[in-house]
């Protein structure tokens, strides 16, 4: 999106329309915090340990899309093998509690270890290639790495990983610390896009040659963002694996990065509260359309494209705060004339 | 020795079909067919209920029938990536390149999970078997059956070659890949040549479907995906949007695959497959034959 073009006035949507109602209620800033308190409250509207588990299961794929969010929509890097660091992380935690009977929180210095370690290695050799290489190398590092777990003995082959200890003494209060580890990745990942750093991932997703002109060393930039992904995965993964006490290579199939992507592009592409969103709505979808269960791929492969066609910048839109400034910009210049 | 080298290049040879269509695309407008194995998934499927319509076949006859069984398949594979290109891919072309890979994956969890939900979740079994007694050539053995195939995919292969270098059709092609304004300009339909691109591209993987599904004997939904991952390594090998490479890459991948298979056992396989692929990018991104492009801002 190039902002401040002169010539002749080209209509941009979403950016020269006013503010509707509704896009002035999304833009506000307590929907966050209205979002946690719907988190919090839920326990006690439905406590049984069915519904407890799925939204225990959401909030991790929250963090999830958080995470992919850096590396897709802040940066615009195409990774289609997230699912990798969510395994990287999962089975970091697992192996290391189960052979060493540490407690699971002992594990996460060295999840944080492993994980940044697979973002260098995966992301080094692979971000100066085009982005469209990026895409297919993520995927076939998605697949090694599922492939790796399933073949080693130390990860228990097919079978995985059982008998991970749990991070609380019950489902609740499990539940409870999610969401606090949740909103607290979220948070960050918004903090994030708003830093310097962020405004850099901005700028390489816009125009990788002229931020490289301008002196952003984009290779840095963007294997930051990668690593960024990596941490926030990893630590879903050690979640994941408090969360199921179980895991084995089939939790981290092409599907799932696939799905992550989805909740991704659905919700909006960099905008935080919409990742959110979509996040939640991909996960609770199951459970409300139990009786599609057979077509529910088909349909997310052709809202795919069905919402790059029509709406690309998905259902809760980012817009930065770059682009507000340069709109009042434009409004003030045009009251000028 | 011999026979890792003949089965190396069997199934180099399904690699080189199912690469070259996505070279081509590639090479043209730049874009990632992700929904290109599955295609070839398609293929296999269409090829299935063709033969299932055909009945019952008897084994004396297998072979000329598949080869009716493939000319039909690739016709309907061919026009199934027309329409493709034109529902998901053409509307986006001016986007930015992240919305057009998202709309390819779409595209191919549409086609996967679509053909789920057609036919089924369970592997179908093939009506075709081609088995025959093994020959043996130099010190290997092969069926009769396996040496046709070769043959067929070779004869495309040719035949795709000659007709991107010699021809009126495969000029504008290339014209295209350099600059598709100009070439509008010099009166080249370049819409018309695109889809044209996809129904070749399509129909050759619709080809190897059907070529592989009559030799391993069971098909599913989800056998493209992992072809899809391995035509993109051969044709990255040989060199993206290079014919001849990509043929070259596609045989030369099989060939390590056999002899990887041999070394490290079957379960690395793939692993080993896309260790050359991310190998090769970081080394020499442009492929064996590929030229060294520089990207025009």
């Amino acid at each position: 999106m190039k902002t401040g073009a002169a010539g002749p006035k080209v209509r941009r949507r979403g950016v020269d329309r006013p503010p509707t109602r509704v896009s002035r209620l999304l833009q506000n800033r307590w929907a966050g915090a209205a979002g946690l308190l719907v988190a919090l409250l839920a326990p006690f509207v439905n406590a049984t340990p069915y519904a407890l588990s799925i939204m225990t299961s959401a909030a991790i794929f929250v963090m999830l899309a958080a995470g992919l969010n850096i590396v897709v929509g802040y940066c615009g890097l195409l990774d289609l093998g997230y699912a990798a660091f969510f395994a990287v992380g999962a089975y970091t935690s697992g192996v290391l509690a189960t052979r060493f009977d540490l407690p699971l929180l002992a594990t996460v210095p060295a999840v944080l270890a492993v994980t940044v370690l697979a973002g260098i290695v995966i992301g080094a050799p692979t971000l100066r290639l085009r982005s469209d290489y990026l895409a297919i190398v993520t995927l076939g590092f998605g697949e090694i790495i599922r492939i790796t777990a399933n073949n080693l003995d130390v990860t228990g082959g097919p079978s995985g990983v059982y008998g991970i200890p749990h991070l609380t003494d019950g489902p609740v209060s499990f539940y409870y610390l999610t969401v606090a580890v949740v909103s607290l990745a979220v948070l960050g990942a918004a903090r994030l896009g708003r830093s310097r750093l962020g405004r850099a991932w901005r700028f390489v997703r816009e125009d990788e040659d002229a931020a490289e002109a301008t002196g952003v060393n984009t290779y840095r930039v963007k294997l930051a963002a990668y690593i960024a992904g990596a941490v926030w995965g990893g630590l879903a993964g050690v979640l994941f694996a408090a969360h199921l006490s179980a895991i084995s290579p089939a939790s981290f199939t092409f599907l799932q990065s696939a799905l992550v992507l989805m909740a991704v592009v659905l919700g909006g592409m960099g905008s935080v509260p919409g990742v959110v969103l979509g996040a939640i709505v991909i996960s609770l979808l199951p459970e409300v359309l139990r009786d599609l269960a057979d077509y529910r791929f088909f349909l997310f492969g052709v809202l795919l494209i069905g919402f790059m066609l029509v709406r690309p910048q998905g259902l809760w839109p980012a817009r930065s705060k770059e682009a507000l400034r340069s709109d009042e910009a434009l409004r003030s210049e045009e009251a000028l004339k | 020795m011999t026979q890792l080298v003949w089965n190396g290049l069997f199934v180099g040879s399904f690699y080189a079909l199912v690469a070259l269509g996505y070279s081509m695309v590639y090479g043209i407008i730049k874009l990632l067919n992700f929904a290109h194995g599955d295609l070839y998934m398609l293929g296999a499927f269409t090829g299935f209920a063709v033969l299932g319509a055909a009945g019952g076949v008897p084994s004396s006859l297998s072979l000329p029938l598949l080869l009716g069984v493939l000319l039909a398949t690739m016709a309907i594979t061919g026009l199934a990536g027309v329409a493709l290109e034109r529902v998901a891919y053409r509307p986006l072309r001016r986007a930015p390149r992240l919305s057009l890979l998202i709309t390819a994956v779409g595209a191919s969890f549409a086609l996967e999970y679509g053909m789920r939900a057609v036919a089924g979740a369970d592997p179908r079994v093939y009506p075709v078997r081609l088995g025959g007694t093994p020959l043996e050539i130099l010190g290997a053995r092969l069926t009769p059956q396996q040496l046709v195939l070769i043959a067929v995919a070779v004869v495309f292969m040719i035949g795709l070659n000659l007709l991107v270098t010699r021809t009126r059709e495969g000029r504008a092609m290339r014209a295209i890949a350099l600059d598709p304004r100009t070439s509008a300009l010099m009166g080249i339909d370049v819409n018309a040549v695109i889809s044209r691109t996809f129904f070749l591209g399509s129909a050759l993987a619709g080809a190897a479907g059907v070529m592989a599904g009559a030799y391993y004997g069971k098909i599913d939904f989800l056998m493209g995906f992992l072809i899809g991952l391995k035509a993109f390594t051969a044709a990255v090998i040989g060199g993206i949007g290079n014919i001849p490479g990509t043929m070259l890459g596609g045989l030369l991948l099989g060939l390590l695959e056999s002899f990887g298979t041999f070394w490290l056992g079957g379960e690395w396989r793939d692993v080993f497959a896309f260790g050359v692929l991310i190998l090769f990018l970081t080394v020499r991104p442009t492929g064996l034959l590929g030229e060294r492009v520089t990207e025009r801002v």
